[in-house]
Order: C-alpha cells, then structure tokens, then sequence
C-alpha cells in the first residue's frame, strides 16, 4: 500500500484530502465512500510514514483535529470532517 | 494489502471471540468488518511487537502507546456511552442485537501528557496500611485482585501485567 497518493474521479471540484491510518477500517469505510461517489482525492496513511515526514503530517492533521485521529477529512482546507461520516460528506460535497 | 494468512487472521478471530463471550464482552457481529480489524492487530503485533489499536496513531514505543494497545484503556466507558469501542471491534448487547446502530465515536484518548501511563504512580486514596497484601485493579476492565504482584494476564479481559495498577 502507498503511504500517499492521489485518487482521480469525476467529482474534483472540492479539494479533498484524506488522512488516514492504514490498518483502521473506519478509514477503510471512508476510503470506499469517496470511490463509490467517484470524488477525486488526496490520501495520506500517516502510519506508513516515518521520521520527520510523519512529524510534518501529524502537525497537519493537528491543526484540524486536535486529537488527531482518523479518518480525517479536509475539505478546500477549510472544513473537517473527522470520523467516518457519510451524510456529513455528502453534504460539504453537495453530492 | 497485508501478508498475513488468512487461517491466522480466522484462528485469532475465533480466540477472541471465544474470550470475549466468556467473560461477558462481545466482538462486533459484522465478520467482515471484524476480520479486518483482526488482520490489522496481527498487522501492528509485527510491527511493533504489541496489538496497537488500529484506529489510532501508535508511537512504536510501547510504554507509550500502552493504554491503546487491544483492549483498549477505552473499550469499557466507549461500550457504555456508545455501543461500540473506538474501532468498533468490541460492542455492546444492544448493538449485538441490532437495537442500536454501529457508528464511528469520537476519540476519548487524552492529549499527550494526560495519558493514564503518564501519571505518576499515586499513593492509594485511603491508607490500609493494615491489608495483608496489595490490591492491584486492572486498567481495562476495572478488575481487582488482593496479591503480591498483578497477575501475568486478566482473568477478565486478557490485557496484560503491565495494564494494572496499585489500588490498595
């Protein structure tokens, strides 16, 4: 599994990036929700990264959940839906 | 995504639930979604040599990630409140029934530096100075026991010697 990556869809007018553990399967859920609905996206399974890389990241998620769990998901970096929250995404979406 | 086999993924399964049902606990009834959390406890016990929770961050260092490592310090007062632990490997009666639906729960974990394995060792609230021998309460399930040392694993919940402390 890559610890990051980009998935394309149709749906790619909402900047979405994805922060997840690759091991959880409220991720796993999360993950499928936004291939089902074909939403382009930017993952990050921050447990498959190391060092100051991860560092980085954590600080990152930190910023938007400052207990810093997983799933979560930042939205035109302006909102963030932590948890797996499938009404909450179709909504910030407009799906 | 992962190399373990899937006869150990089903055998810890099966162990799991076995202990769970015995002592009054019980594993999520969506077998998919269970085995997939087994596959990934198997995942992080060769990672880092301990069964980090799945749904959480773990440091690698075990004395740290000690009260996320399965069962959680979390599962029994998530069970209550939500039905579910964090991961959702565990649930309750109601959700075992149907009665409640399955849902992903906030996080209950303290912020680094209020974790119950950061505090210092407190001295028992009331002095019973007279007891012949300790007690030692298990962290996860609330279990207590009046002996020299805590014993190797709970009765109740299997989590090891290193998730108990002094009581009394």
């Amino acid at each position: 599994m890559n610890a990051r990556g980009r998935i394309p869809g149709i749906r790619n007018q909402h900047q979405v990036l994805f922060y997840a553990l690759s091991t959880c399967i409220w991720c796993k859920r999360t993950r499928e929700f936004l291939e089902a609905n074909n939403i382009a996206f930017d993952f990050v399974y921050v447990d498959l990264l190391s060092g100051t890389e991860r560092e980085a990241v954590v600080e990152q998620v930190r910023r938007w959940n400052p207990s810093v769990s997983f799933p979560t998901l930042v939205i035109d970096g302006c909102r963030a839906i932590i948890g797996y929250r499938p009404e909450e995404i179709q909504e910030a979406l407009g799906l | 995504m992962s190399e373990i086999p899937r006869e150990k993924v089903e055998a810890l399964y099966q162990r799991l639930y076995e202990e769970a049902e015995a002592s009054g606990y019980h594993l999520n009834p969506d077998k998919e979604f269970t085995l997939g959390l087994v596959e990934s406890l198997l995942i992080n016990e060769a990672r880092y040599g301990y069964w980090a929770c799945p749904c959480r961050l773990a440091t690698g260092e075990k004395q740290k990630d000690l009260d996320i490592i399965c069962p959680c310090d979390y599962r029994d007062a998530d069970l209550l409140e939500w039905g579910a632990c964090y991961c959702g490997l565990y649930v309750s009666e109601e959700v075992l029934r149907g009665e409640r639906p399955l849902q992903s729960i906030p996080e209950r974990r303290p912020p680094e530096g209020q974790r119950p394995q950061e505090q210092p060792a407190r001295a028992p609230a009331v002095s019973v100075t007279e007891l012949p021998l300790p007690v030692w309460r298990c962290r996860v399930c609330g279990y207590l026991c009046a002996r020299e040392q805590p014993p190797a694993v709970c009765p109740i919940c299997k989590a090891k010697r290193d998730r108990f402390e002094r009581f009394l």
